[in-house]
């Protein structure tokens, strides 16, 4: 009895992840397949899978070019972020300045399209659309105060005797910060890189109005596919399949602290 | 000295944030008081608070209201319910449960336009696998994203798709936390398994659900992506929400004041479903 109640509930817990596990499945089977193949009724589950669909992508138009912006857009503001977030942080935590925690949540909840409409007004005066300059700059206005978040939460919870003995050791505040704190809160400083890059490369709405040809990044360039290849599914799959890859690749990396670093922010306030 | 060293590590993180985020929301705010049409070639011009008067008899923003509230409710609804259940289900001692977890983390990472890609295509009427699946099950085939009626359920289908799995782990990773004594005690007592949950365990979990609920709702009331790729506000307007009307009003018809006008109402809407939601929060801490 017991064994086959656990057998029914090994049973339920794979058909409850066949739900997430499908849709990825689908979209990976729709790429590897051929036009033929995506057009039979009912869809084949067998097939001999080709890679077409993904050399098509790449050579067709300026694919690796959009990978290369989404990377270099994601890289920067990551890097801009952490260097103004990481010091940051850790006043607002030392220093209990608990409001700034607050506003920043505020400024959560301003639409994206708040800061989309000044911005774009003022790039487009100096003329800046379409420069790795516009899109960083409102790709920080989601990094940087992300980056804050999580790292309060990291930095609050070492304690305070740490840092103590490190300053009657002689160290400088800055350098306890620099080298004793930060490698303590190393695992918090790669989730929050990690999470602000995935955010910044599934960036969508900035890019779509900031970007033009020369930085436009995967996902508008994905977007521009769906208006050209109406029935080309198994271009759009691979086209997708290439944009999800990293950010899931990159989830396995941090999937430890993941939801921590998610809900921070949000938890207190 | 201490207050020279205090605000050295915080100041230009502040100025960097006055300048990307503050200024902004101040000029989004004066904005919204101007009428500035930007294909006219002319400058702005102040208006007061007209924008937000010709709001009243703008049927195209009462419709997008509508859009965004019964999208948001019927999400977060779903997405709260499911993944709450789910969480109750699977929170226990099991071999896998990483893997499991891992798994629920891949549609929160995944990016949205390429989610929204797939699923339109899983909608198609024709060839599309959702019709195949009923049609296999005798059922009919339906129009999902091309009709009006069932536009708005096939997207809250997607979201829930997505972000469900956020509200489980948040809320399993809070069971997990959870000492173990009261459903011991509530066991010896002889209460079933329903009135544990209901009485004991739900209580406990309701902090983490309502912080669970906030996060998904400041990203739900705002959906742009997932609508505008999957439907672009269509058809018609029937799924056009309060940010895709603002999208258009700003990027198809050039009209900066009233876009900005219409921002500020957005804003408005997600921060007092905040407050609202943080007061629920703390109503339980006496």
């Amino acid at each position: 009895m017991k064994k086959l109640k656990q057998f029914a509930f090994y049973i339920s817990v794979i058909l409850i992840c066949l739900i997430p596990v499908f849709v990825f499945l689908w979209m990976f089977m729709t790429g590897l397949k051929t036009q033929a193949d995506n057009l039979s009724i009912p869809p084949k589950i067998i097939f001999t899978p080709t890679l077409n669909n993904f050399r098509d992508v790449f050579g067709q138009g300026n694919f690796l070019k959009y990978l290369v912006n989404s990377a270099i857009v994601a890289t920067f503001s990551v890097i801009i972020a952490l260097l103004f977030g990481l010091p940051a942080a850790y006043g607002i935590a030392k220093y209990k300045m608990k409001k700034i925690g607050l506003a920043l949540l505020v400024a959560r909840m301003v639409p994206f399209i708040s800061y989309l409409i000044p911005w774009f007004i003022v790039f487009r005066s100096l003329r800046l659309i379409d420069s790795y300059l516009a899109l960083i700059t409102t790709h920080l206005i989601i990094t940087l105060p992300f980056v804050i978040w999580i790292m309060v939460n990291f930095f609050e919870g070492i304690p305070s005797s740490l840092e103590e003995a490190a300053r009657v050791d002689g160290c400088t505040v800055f350098q306890a910060f620099t080298k004793i704190l930060l490698p303590v809160v190393r695992n918090g400083i790669f989730t929050a890189a990690v999470l602000s890059f995935i955010f910044s490369w599934n960036q969508f709405l900035f890019s779509l109005i900031l970007s033009g040809n020369e930085t436009m990044t995967v996902p508008v360039a994905v977007f521009q596919f769906i208006s050209y290849e109406e029935i080309n599914w198994g271009g759009l799959s691979a086209a997708a399949s290439v944009i999800t890859i990293p950010p899931l690749i990159m989830t396995v990396f941090i999937q430890k602290y993941m939801i921590k670093g998610l809900t921070s922010g949000a938890v207190k306030g | 000295m201490e207050r020279k060293i205090k605000y050295s590590f915080t100041l230009p993180a502040l100025i960097l944030i006055g300048i990307i985020v503050a200024f902004p929301i101040t000029y989004n705010l004066f904005m919204s008081m101007n009428s500035w049409f930007v294909a006219s070639g002319k400058g702005a011009e102040w208006v007061g608070l007209k924008n937000y008067i010709n709001l009243i008899t703008d049927l195209r923003f009462w419709n997008s209201l509508k859009v965004t509230f019964l999208f948001s409710f019927g999400a977060l609804v779903a997405e709260i319910v499911i993944g709450t259940s789910l969480a109750l289900f699977l929170n226990r001692e099991f071999k896998g449960k990483s893997i499991v977890k891992l798994i629920f983390l891949f549609p929160i990472a995944a990016t949205p336009v390429a989610v929204s890609l797939i699923w339109g295509m899983m909608y198609n009427y024709d060839l599309g696998i959702i019709n195949i699946i009923l049609e296999s099950l005798g059922l009919d085939p339906l129009l999902w994203l091309a009709s009006p009626k069932m536009v708005i359920p096939a997207l809250i289908i997607t979201d829930t798709w997505q972000w469900t799995p956020l509200i489980l782990l948040i809320v399993l990773a809070n069971l997990e936390s959870l000492p173990t004594d009261p459903f011991e005690s509530a066991k010896v007592d002889g209460a079933n398994i329903l009135q544990v949950i209901w009485h004991i365990t739900l209580p406990l979990v309701k902090p983490a659900i309502v912080v669970a609920a906030m996060i998904r709702s400041i990203d739900a009331i705002k959906t742009f992506d997932m609508i505008y790729v999957m439907t672009q506000g269509g058809p018609d307007i029937a799924s056009e929400n309060l940010n895709l009307y603002i999208f258009q009003t700003g990027f198809s018809y050039f009209r900066m004041g009233a876009a900005s006008s219409l921002a500020i109402v957005l804003f408005t809407i997600v921060l007092v479903f905040n407050v609202f939601l943080a007061i629920i929060r703390n109503s339980g801490d006496k």
